[in-house]
């Protein structure tokens, strides 16, 4: 099995994810340059950072690389792509995920630590949670406030795409909970396959518990459970 | 315009007049800025050496050693001026400057720290420099991915015209991988990679060596800089890919003095010449004169010493990253600063008269004895009332609202995060790291400049302790008003003494830093309060035995460790009651050494369950700050004549300390001057001081603290 963490100009998470995926969760993972392509690996991480240093719009510059088709095509396979933060934007960016991320609420860059509800429990990435489940991991983002139509949210709710909700230590979804003014608390979603999820918290920041959290770790664990049960 | 002295030597020694380029060069390079011309002879009084420095002042960075064969590149710096005029774009470029010196060392940045003083924030444009200084620190280092993981902030009157933004930087390397700014060899060629060259930062070097005026932040505009994070970032990855390989000899990251200054300091540090082809540069915009070329102070650009043969392989690692990178010049046995542009010779100065040749600025002192004025304030009738206006007075209330707004977390290291005395990273495996501290008190510094010099080490060192680290090095920023001014020279002379005699005591080489002078506004017509900021490092040889900074356990005994003394002038405290004048300021205490190693030790011992360093605010904030989700019950009765003298007096050299097992640490703390005080608990903090009791609960403490974060969002 072999994963690829996508670098662009000004990612700034891809040696993180390399060495976590690398050394705690210890599947073999390279780092591939936008100019490269995809070929032969079997699941991809979209990093965070600040690709193309955010210029135009979060995300959008990185969302026309060379490299996106070549993750459209890994996509249509059914091999799971995870986008964190940044990688979640792109993702966006691209249509390969529906909605916008916007300016959070309080428009500052916010790094804190967020309780995440696991909404989902039986995508690629979520499968080694229980439904319900209060996790911790942090997140670092200025544009991390998910917007999506009326329509969009409905079907997202209909087809449990959403992954992750922001919550109190309780689980409860309240307002005071939510960092960024997400609509309905979103942190993380799915496409329709369900093997794409985008989420803005960092699980490679929580997957040790020298850093104070080992829950992130468990989503690389299901996402390398899956592929190996294809 | 050069000095009449400056040109009349340059005259002289050129044999001729120099050209409109070469007074560029000199006036720039010559500068307060660049040459430390004032400063250089209280400079050489530092200690600078030890067994783990292997590169110290004079660099782009130091290099100081750790563990496995890993070392550490640190500089601080100052982006005074440009932040008053420009604070968004002035404190992303002071941050950009310092990352790249830490990269031209062929080290990998991995952490920030950023001690900032404004004047206070019931004013607008205090609030309004504030909230821009932080956005453009948070723009520019959360896009490069540099965690900031410290910092600090103060506000005092006396920045209202002249804020201050300085800025640590540490990286890492292999030892073997070390590359420094010494030019190695005649006949190679040097490279320009990175931003094109523009007119942005025009003389940046002399307009930090002059006072700011009202003027200034209409007409010094295109002396600030402006920042392009992105390019910073590919920058950073392109050099480092490049020295990685071994194909850069030297490096140097273009500041202060633009081109002129990082070519020919490069040059001049390896004893050789440097011929440049300006036309090579490449422009922002092409109507700019050589003159310009070589002074601009455009960001994200380097130089670097490459063979002939290698140059091809550099130029693809900048083309990997789509910068542009050209040869501009090449390094020549004959030691000449050369430039042509178009086909004729715009500059033509002996290198070393250049990079070294700025007479020496004789400074004049006066020392002003003045007897202290120990009367007091009326006794305060209601003593928890004065702990709570202490605990959100901005100066020590929470600065969560500032660190939420950088990534602290980046590169998978932060193991303790900001709002603690130090943040600590791990770099080796999960067992050793390195903790980190920074700042200094204006107000002890200026009621006592020696002392306030020597508590900025001690706060710092103190800092590190509480997380089991032993201070390894120090890097300074001193910022100061006009040196010219005898009263101001002498603030900095005794500042600094204080800082290298604290230094040597506790053996922590001094090992970089900066001089920012002129830091007086006409506008307001004050010079800043005296503040010798530090960025201290420390080595933490077991990361799993780091106490927590608030108590742990329920029934565990706390300590207070060093001597609490009637040393309440210039305290927070007195501050408050705007009692500016009075009382005695913190001194240095007897039995330093011996009561640092001793705490290293006790805290190193693992029976020490939370540590908590006592600064500004005294006893009463430091036990309020270690309120969490257990209390505390204490006494200090009896310690000196009154209550509030006990609370809240700034004597150094102070830390509580939580333990289950109070005998075997009162054993280990034999012979230091320390004291147990009460017993955690409960779900408040009940202080008991001669008559008095005071009881705080941790919800009144912590809105207490959420001052800052008040003042800028409602």
């Amino acid at each position: 099995m072999k994963i690829a963490v996508l670098q662009f100009g000004g990612s700034n998470c891809d040696h993180d994810v390399h060495y976590v995926l690398n050394e705690v969760v210890g599947v073999d993972t390279d780092l591939v340059w936008y100019k490269d392509d995809l070929e032969g690996y079997d699941g991809a991480v979209v990093p965070g950072g600040f690709s193309y240093g955010d210029y135009l719009r979060a995300g959008a510059i990185a969302a026309r690389a060379p490299i996106m088709n070549s993750l459209r095509k890994m996509a249509d396979k059914g091999l799971p792509v995870i986008g964190i933060c940044n990688g979640f934007q792109i993702l966006v960016e691209s249509g390969l995920l529906p909605g916008a991320l916007m300016t959070n609420r309080y428009p500052k860059f916010r790094c804190d630590w967020a309780n995440l509800r696991v909404e989902n429990n039986v995508s690629p990435f979520t499968r080694s949670f229980k439904k319900g489940e209060v996790i911790r991991l942090p997140i670092a983002h200025k544009e991390g406030n998910y917007f999506a139509d009326e329509h969009t949210l409905s079907k997202l709710n209909a087809q449990d795409r959403v992954a992750f909700r922001y919550v109190d230590e309780q689980g409860n979804t309240t307002d005071e909970a939510n960092p960024n003014g997400s609509i309905e608390n979103i942190a993380g979603i799915l496409n329709e396959k369900g093997n794409i999820l985008g989420m803005m918290p960092h699980p490679e920041r929580a997957s040790e518990e020298i850093l104070g959290s080992r829950d992130g770790k468990k989503i690389f664990d299901s996402m390398m459970e899956y592929i190996t049960s294809l | 315009m050069l000095p009449e002295n400056d040109l009349k030597i340059i005259t002289e020694t050129l044999g001729r007049e120099p050209t409109e380029v070469e007074q560029g060069c000199f006036l720039n390079l010559w500068s307060e800025h660049c040459s430390y011309r004032s400063s250089a002879s209280v400079l050489k009084t530092f200690p600078t050496t030890g067994e783990r420095v292997i590169i110290g002042p004079g660099d782009d960075a130091a290099i100081v050693r750790l563990e496995n064969g890993w070392v550490l590149a640190i500089g601080m710096e100052s982006h005074n001026h440009p932040s008053y005029v420009d604070p968004y774009n002035g404190a992303a470029t002071g941050v950009g400057g310092i990352v790249r010196d830490i990269i031209s060392m062929g080290a990998k940045p991995i952490a920030l720290m950023d001690p900032l003083y404004f004047g206070p924030l019931d004013n607008e444009k205090n609030r309004y420099l504030f909230e821009h200084v932080i956005m453009g620190i948070a723009g520019y280092g959360n896009c490069i991915g540099v965690p900031v993981v410290r910092g600090e902030a103060y506000f005092h009157e006396s920045f209202s015209g002249n804020p201050l933004v300085n800025v640590v930087c540490v990286g890492l390397a292999r030892e073997d991988k070390i590359v420094t700014a010494t030019a190695q060899k005649a006949g190679n060629k040097v490279i320009l990679m990175g931003s094109s060259t523009g007119r942005d930062g025009m003389g940046g070097a002399s307009f930090a060596s002059r006072d700011l005026s009202e003027e200034s932040e209409s007409q010094e505009r295109h002396s600030v800089q402006i920042g392009d994070p992105f390019t910073e970032k590919l920058v950073m990855d392109a050099t480092l890919e490049a020295i990685d390989q071994g194909l850069v000899l030297a490096c140097r990251d273009l500041g202060a003095a633009g081109l002129s200054g990082a070519s020919s300091e490069m040059a001049a540090k390896g004893e050789l010449g440097i011929h440049i082809i300006a036309d090579k540069v490449h422009l922002r915009d092409d109507t700019l004169t050589p003159f310009e070329i070589l002074i601009s102070e455009s960001q994200e650009r380097m130089v670097l010493e490459v063979e002939p043969g290698n140059v091809d392989d550099v130029l693809a690692i900048a083309q990997k990253y789509d910068l542009i990178a050209n040869v501009i010049g090449e390094l020549t046995q004959k030691t000449q600063f050369l430039v042509e542009y178009k086909g004729e010779v715009v500059a033509d100065i002996p290198i070393l008269f250049l990079c070294g040749g700025a007479p020496a600025a004789e400074a004049e002192s006066i020392s002003e004895q003045v007897q202290p004025n120990t009367s007091k304030p009326p006794i305060p009738t209601d003593l928890k009332r004065s702990i709570i206006n202490l605990l959100s007075s901005p100066n020590i209330a929470s600065k969560e609202w500032v660190y939420r707004q950088y990534d602290h977390e980046v590169q998978v290291r932060t193991q303790v995060k900001p709002g603690h005395d130090a943040g600590v990273l791990r770099i080796i495996n999960d067992s050793q790291g390195l903790a980190l501290s920074c700042g200094c008190n204006p107000a002890h510094v200026e009621a006592d400049p020696y002392s306030g010099g020597a508590g900025a080490v001690i706060e710092n060192v103190m800092n590190l302790i509480t997380v089991g680290a032993r201070p390894i090095a120090l890097v300074d920023c001193l910022n100061f008003g006009n040196p010219e001014r005898p009263e101001i020279f002498e603030q900095f002379k005794q500042a600094a003494l204080g800082i290298g005699d604290a230094a040597r005591t506790l053996g922590i080489p001094v090992v970089g830093g900066n001089v920012s002078f002129y830091n007086e506004s006409d506008e307001f017509g004050t010079a800043i309060a005296p503040t010798p900021s530090i960025g201290m490092v420390g080595w933490v040889d077991d990361l799993g035995r780091i106490p927590g900074s608030t108590f742990q356990q329920t029934g565990e005994t706390v300590i207070l460790v060093g001597a609490t003394k009637d040393e309440l002038g210039s305290s927070e405290y007195y501050s408050l009651l705007g009692e500016k004048d009075i009382g005695i300021p913190p001194s240095v205490p007897e039995q330093l050494e011996r009561t640092v190693n001793t705490l290293i030790s006790v805290i190193r011992s693992g029976h020490i369950t939370s540590a908590h360093d006592i600064s500004h605010g005294g006893l009463a904030v430091a036990l309020c700050e270690m309120v969490g989700q257990v209390g505390a019950e204490v006494d200090i009765s009896g310690m000196l004549g009154r209550p509030d003298d006990t609370l809240f007096s700034e004597s150094l050299a102070r830390m509580l300390i939580t333990t289950p097992k109070p005998q075997q640490v009162l054993d280990l703390l034999s012979g230091i001057h320390c004291k147990q005080i009460g017993t955690t608990g409960g779900q408040d903090l009940i202080i008991r001081c001669d008559n008095e009791e005071v009881k705080l609960t941790r919800v009144e403490i912590e809105e207490a603290r959420e001052s800052i974060s008040h003042m800028m969002m409602d």
